[in-house]
């Protein structure tokens, strides 16, 4: 029995994922650091917009949780065709972890865009080409999360995703052309927010702080969400190292 | 062995042999679509001033959700039967198998739909089926019969697969429905044909990509 043993005795000595490497630590740091600097150039730094006043400071957390929500589902998107093609549960875990923050961050996008939109727009919602689509972005990637959920054997559950991860992702472009077209053709009951192209440089760079605050939070999240993957499957792999012993 | 086609229709020829000795799930679909078009009537009170407006998005949720019925049932009753797996075991491209299941799902809305349109027409009081009208609804249900078989094959291995399979559908061919609806209420309102050239482009454009897309990627949902 001393055969079976013996890795998992080197096994529990030496696992990578088990601490948080020096890099993770500067990365949480990072992150740690600049959301106070986000939040002071929002709130601080950045001149109150003449037109909306104060409420308009939402958007220096609005577009930069969007900019997440599309690299999010690009890095589902890239990770499933690597998983389909080379076969790591590595680009599975990456796929599926990625999902799951995408996720929270649309539901986010929603959240702000909502709040952003009752003060200016009078409304909670409308079905604007762009708050529609993310809609239904958000829906196909929580019913990817589902068929994850749902699917019993794990590679299969992979492949799965991986399948649905590509089919989503090639929707999102169709999705806003076909919703854009629908709009346009009915009246458009709201201005849109599209004026924002002469940003006075202050705003701009506020924006650009939170944004990078943003992108090390998910890369740090992501980075955590992992090593929770592959220690479960070093669990896994111990349990089942044990069974086999008894 | 036979070639590609060869063993498309003989895939095919097995789907509609079935169907035609079990009579599964044709009828069901058929009333199914039928009885959407009555509830509608009622829930939203269809008279001559608004029918122009709901009339299409009706006929669209008839067919749609009568096609969960049919795509639904492609695969798992495959799965139950068991012969899901001889069908894998046996010495014929993947992708034959996904191009049968596609046109026999086809062919089957094709059926409901041949049904279904007259009576919708007749029901909500519209002229008559323009050639434009035909050729929207086949476009559209190639879209969503494209996507749908691709799902139905997933879905007959998850659990809670009757769930799973219309909500995998309906986010990802969201531009198919956007698309078909507008078409038709172009088409109903007697619109020149120009007008509803770009939904129909938008149609035809959903249709190649993913029918190529779903045509590939089915070998990796079925490989085991």
């Amino acid at each position: 029995m001393s055969v079976t043993s013996l890795p998992l005795a080197d096994r529990q000595k030496e696992t990578p994922s088990r601490t948080m490497a020096w890099y993770d630590w500067a990365l949480a740091v990072a992150t740690f650091v600049s959301f106070p600097a986000a939040l002071y150039g929002a709130f601080v730094y950045a001149p109150t917009e003449a037109v909306q006043g104060d409420v308009q400071r939402i958007f220096y957390f609005h577009v930069p949780i969007a900019w997440l929500m599309y690299l999010s589902f690009f890095v589902v998107f890239v990770a499933s065709i690597l998983y389909l093609w080379k076969r790591g549960d590595q680009w599975d875990r990456l796929a599926r972890c990625s999902a799951e923050i995408g996720v929270v961050f649309t539901t986010l996008v929603l959240i702000t865009g909502m709040l952003w939109g009752r003060p200016i727009w009078g409304i909670w919602w409308t079905w604007d080409a762009r708050l529609t689509s993310t809609l239904i972005l958000w829906a196909i990637y929580v019913v990817y999360l589902m068929l994850r959920a749902y699917s019993d054997d794990r590679a299969r559950g992979a492949r799965y995703g991986a399948v649905l991860g590509i089919i989503g992702f090639a929707d999102v472009p169709i999705v806003q052309m076909s919703v854009t077209w629908w709009r346009t053709i009915h009246p458009q009951p709201v201005i849109s927010l599209e004026g924002n192209e002469n940003l006075p440089p202050q705003m701009l760079f506020a924006m650009l702080v939170s944004l990078v605050a943003f992108t090390l939070f998910y890369v740090f999240v992501m980075r955590q969400r992992l090593r929770i993957e592959s220690l479960k499957g070093e669990i896994e792999e111990i349990e089942q190292l044990q069974e086999s012993e008894r | 062995m036979t070639t590609f086609p060869g063993q498309v229709g003989a895939l095919l020829w097995k789907d509609l042999l079935v169907e035609l000795r079990t009579r599964e799930i044709l009828g069901g679909m058929v009333v199914f679509a039928l009885l959407v078009l009555v509830i509608f009537n009622f829930a939203f009170d269809l008279r001559v001033d608004n029918v122009g407006g709901v009339a299409p998005g009706v006929l669209w949720v008839a067919f749609t959700f009568a096609g969960i019925l049919g795509l639904g049932r492609s695969f798992i009753q495959e799965k139950d039967g068991g012969a899901l797996d001889g069908l894998l075991a046996a010495p014929i491209d993947r992708g034959a198998i996904y191009l049968a299941k596609l046109l026999g799902n086809l062919l089957f809305m094709t059926v409901v739909e041949a049904i279904a349109l007259p009576v919708f027409i007749s029901f909500f009081n519209f002229g008559r089926i323009t050639l434009e009208l035909a050729l929207i609804v086949f476009l559209g249900t190639v879209g969503f019969a494209a996507v749908g078989t691709l799902f139905s094959a997933m879905a007959a291995n998850t659990r809670a697969r009757e769930v799973m399979l219309p909500i995998m559908i309906f986010p990802i061919s969201v531009p198919v429905v956007i698309a078909s609806v507008e078409a038709t209420a172009l088409a109903l309102g007697g619109s020149p044909f120009a007008q509803s050239l770009g939904w129909i482009e938008l149609l035809v454009a959903f249709d190649l990509i993913f029918g190529i897309l779903c045509f590939v990627v089915f070998d990796f949902v079925v490989e085991e």
